[in-house]
């Protein structure tokens, strides 16, 4: 208690805001609250607009999207071959089985070294110099073209064989899900408590084996959810395997040949003059969609429920 | 001149939980009020209420009259005229890191159209110098941040920053529980002299600060309020037994 | 209990995984290796003017880049304009104003968008933005805002305009998902000191979020200039793949990203293929730098909090 030694001079009579109560404020501090009203609703009725007109894009391509591939798909799609130029009929079903092993030869590739680098950022690395770089590194490269990896791949592989393959496919889009597999890992490990981890440990469990057999047991729903946005990420790219897989009119399952891919053959076909492969490449976007989307929804799905689990 | 304050029968919820049940009580100008009580009894949930911050929060719902003078704030006012009128000074300083010293204790003002330089600076000198850190910070009005200051200088100015533009009312919500015991002791002679202007209404943990700056003092328990009273009848003669256990001690 | 086997298995499989993690060094290392070394060819040959000559003639062997970098130049930013202030309206929209029920769903689908594939958007955009393009959105943008000089030449509905706006509706989601995650890390505390000073909600928002978060802001619209610079199949698929820089926003163009998807495979020579190689090199590297400088960015803002894999 006491007093200070400052002197608080009483307010002066002109003040720079009117004390009178609100209903004798001064004219110009009601104007100017008027205008900051109006401009909160503008703002308002902006932000709004700029959701719908967002949203509006999506829902056109999709609406369209469902529109024009239904009609386009039947049984056929699924089972034949694209029927020589001109002709009416075939599928993309080469396409379909190429993806697929394409995509098989890219997971068996990246998952592994994608995990395991994770495993090492959440378990070893943690607050040393190198993991934060291989972090920000990992960063830096999912935001390079994927054009840029089919390139690399094409100067590795291609070049050295002499000829298209289904392999050099796979490995470009393995380099994509690497650091995809190790960002996601790395944050769904630090979600397990560590009382789990020290639990082992108190056991006598060394610490590879906790890794192994308790820390990635636990967070392996959330990794598996990783792996599968990584998958569903590559799934629709095209450039990568422009000069990779190549693309293929028939059936092959060679890892040494060129491949048909599901998004290179709706490329190819959506710039063809022939109407019969417009509806072709209508009727694969859907499906490529259809299976994109589902496992972003169950990602999702996981997501909401997962972190209710990994907290208790 | 601050303005007293009447409140009749408020109720709060968040959700489904009653925060605070049929609070009535009338705190008087230029006077300062400690309410006190135990974690969770409501005491900020009630000061919240009278700047209607409370609402603010999606799920929070609040019933009753509070009236400033003769307004009442939730029927006859606009929020944003009562958070000019009612100031707030937070439990953690929370300057603005982009700006200035200078700026921070502007910002108000600023939001309220007021440009004109020689305007703002006598404003900003005259606030700095009731919160008692003109002294300390007039020469860098303009080169450090606002973030840059220790924690009890931090509160100073967020309480400097209240004060520009004018309000009637000062809230505080235990000001000085995350500062160390000399800048606590500032703040609390701040307190003595800011409510010969203002009406000062402070939550507070410390019981002993309470005494020190409150003429009057409510203690709040599971969202009701058990007594209010001058702070020397709490203290020394309290009616509630309630009261008198939360005083000595024997719990909370 | 024997704790020396553990000790020697442990070691081994941390040194497997940090092999791992060093790999992703080495992709990017091997990747920048390569692209150097099957570039020589042309880089001997033109040296640094590859990029500021407007050349591209595979039958007399003479080949500069200038086009294509002013393509993607031209068709990133004309996107960012488009895309940035929408993008900041949905983020402010969907952190402070939207009611909680509808929260979800609106960010649900602006994930959706952000997972369709490039070659769908390409597709859509030749089957129906070109169509609009050239038969209803053009003719009214000439009419009206020809005296901007703009507008001028022919439209066939291909072209940078068309490539730029399919371009905007892509890298929207990533600048506007990412600045939510910015603008949710402010701390609560900003948004109530700015409050009870007695501001509207949009001035709160001014104020107490967008003002703290503004550095993070401008690292997500780098993100999206990063994913601007390197979109190739929907680009490739509306921009009219003309290697020459374009007089109007209606005239083809080309970039960095289409040249190469457009005439990697068909390449024949080996200057040829060694130009288009570096014009890789070049995309490689800029977009490693823009995102670099865009990340670090974000970091400053969030404090190195694991980001979402984006």
């Amino acid at each position: 208690m006491g007093t200070n030694s400052l002197h608080t001079p009483p307010p002066p009579q002109e003040s720079a805001i009117s004390r009178a109560p609100i209903e004798r404020q001064s004219r110009r501090v009601r104007l100017n609250r008027a205008r900051r009203y109006l401009w909160n609703h503008v703002v308002t009725g902006l932000a709004i607009l700029s959701t719908i007109v967002v949203i509006a894009p999506l829902v056109a391509i999709l609406v369209y999207l469902i529109y024009k591939g239904t009609s386009s798909l039947n049984l056929a799609f699924f089972t034949k071959i694209p029927a020589p130029v001109g002709e009416p009929g075939g599928g993309m079903s080469n396409a379909i089985v190429g993806s697929g092993i394409v995509l098989a030869l890219a997971s068996l590739l990246g998952i592994p070294v994608g995990i395991a680098a994770g495993v090492y950022l959440g378990e070893f690395g943690r607050g040393k110099l190198l993991a934060g770089a291989v972090r920000f590194t990992a960063d830096v490269l999912n935001g390079v073209p994927s054009i840029v990896m089919g390139i690399a791949a094409y100067a590795l592989i291609v070049v050295e064989q002499k000829h298209f393959s289904a392999f050099s496919g796979g490995v470009a889009l393995a380099i994509m899900m690497v650091p995809t597999i190790t960002r996601t890992t790395e944050e769904m490990l630090a979600t397990v408590p560590h009382a789990i981890r020290e639990a082992a440990y108190g056991l006598g469990v060394p610490k590879w084996r906790t890794v192994l057999s308790v820390t990635l047991k636990t967070a392996s729903p959330g990794i598996i959810t990783g792996c599968m946005l990584a998958f569903a990420r590559v799934a629709g790219e095209t450039a990568p395997l422009l000069f990779t897989a190549f693309g293929n009119q028939f059936w092959s399952f060679k890892l040494n040949e060129p491949i048909a891919a599901l998004p290179l053959q709706i490329y190819i076909y959506a710039l063809s003059p022939y109407d019969e492969w417009h509806r072709l490449a209508w009727a694969g976007s859907l499906v490529l969609i259809v299976l994109i989307m589902a496992s972003v929804t169950l990602v999702r799905i996981y997501a909401n429920r997962g972190v209710l689990k990994g907290a208790s | 001149m601050g303005v007293g304050i009447d409140v009749e029968n408020l109720n709060a919820w968040y959700g489904s939980t009653h925060t605070l049940q049929d609070i009535s009580l009338n705190i008087p100008a230029n006077h300062a009020t400690a309410l006190i009580g135990p974690s969770g009894c409501g005491k900020s949930t009630f000061v919240r209420c009278l700047n209607r911050m409370h609402e603010t929060n999606p799920i929070a719902r609040a019933t009753g009259v509070v009236k400033m003078g003769d307004v009442d704030i939730y029927e006859d006012a606009n929020p944003v005229e009562i958070r000019r009128r009612v100031g707030m000074v937070f439990q953690r300083p929370n300057p603005f890191p982009t700006m200035s010293i200078y700026d921070n204790v502007a910002s108000g003002l600023k939001l309220n159209g007021f440009r004109n330089r020689a305007v703002l600076d006598e404003t900003v000198e005259r606030s700095l110098k009731a919160a008692a850190l003109w002294d300390e910070v007039k020469d860098d009005l303009k080169k450090k941040s606002g973030a840059s200051l220790s924690g009890g200088q931090q509160q100073r100015m967020c309480i400097a920053r209240a004060l520009a533009v004018d309000p009637e009312v000062l809230l505080m919500d235990e000001p000085a529980s995350a500062l160390d015991p000399v800048s606590t002791s500032k703040i609390e002679d701040l307190i003595f002299e800011l409510k010969r202007q203002y009406t000062i209404v402070i939550v507070t943990h410390n019981m002993q600060q309470a005494a020190r700056v409150a003429e009057n003092t409510g203690f709040f328990l599971n969202g009701k309020m058990v007594e209010f009273d001058s702070t020397h009848k709490i203290f020394t003669n309290p009616k509630d037994k309630r009261t008198e256990d939360y005083i000595t001690g024997r719990f909370g | 209990m024997s704790r020396s086997s553990g000790k020697g298995a442990d070691r081994v499989f941390s040194a497997v995984m940090l092999a791992c993690a060093l790999s992703i060094f080495g992709i990017v290392l091997f990747i920048l290796y390569i692209l150097i070394l099957r570039s020589k060819l042309s880089i001997s040959q033109f040296g640094f003017k590859f990029f500021t000559r407007s050349a591209w003639d595979p039958v007399s062997g003479d080949f500069g880049a200038f086009p294509f970098i002013y393509g993607t130049l031209a068709t990133s930013f004309l996107a960012l304009l488009m895309a940035v202030p929408l993008a900041l309206g949905v983020a402010v929209f969907l952190t402070e104003l939207c009611p909680e029920k509808l929260r979800a769903p609106i960010s649900f689908v602006t994930e959706l968008l952000a997972a369709i594939p490039s070659v769908v958007y390409g597709l859509w955009a030749v089957f129906v933005l070109v169509p609009i393009m050239r038969d209803q959105l053009g003719p009214f943008l000439a009419k009206y805002f020809g005296w901007t000089g703009l507008f001028g030449g022919f439209n066939f509905g291909v072209g940078l305009l068309t490539a730029s706006i399919i371009l905007a509706i892509m890298i929207l989601p990533i600048i506007s998902s990412i600045t939510r995650d910015i603008m949710l890390a402010v701390p609560i505390s900003q948004r109530e000191g700015v409050l009870a000073l007695g501001a509207t909600r949009w001035e709160m928002i001014r104020m107490g979020v967008l003002r703290n978060a503004r550095i993070g802001i401008v690292g997500a619209i780098i993100l999206g200039l990063g994913r601007a610079l390197g979109e190739t199949m929907a680009v490739t698929m509306v921009i009219g793949n003309h290697p020459e820089i374009p007089k109007s926003l209606f005239a083809p163009g080309y970039t960095l990203a289409s040249v190469i998807a457009n005439e990697f495979s068909e390449a024949t020579g080996d200057l040829y293929l060694s130009s288009l190689i570096e014009i890789g090199l070049a995309l490689f590297l800029v977009t490693i730098v823009v995102n670099a400088i865009a990340r670090a960015l974000v970091w400053a803002v969030t404090r190195g909090a694991p980001a979402r894999a984006h």
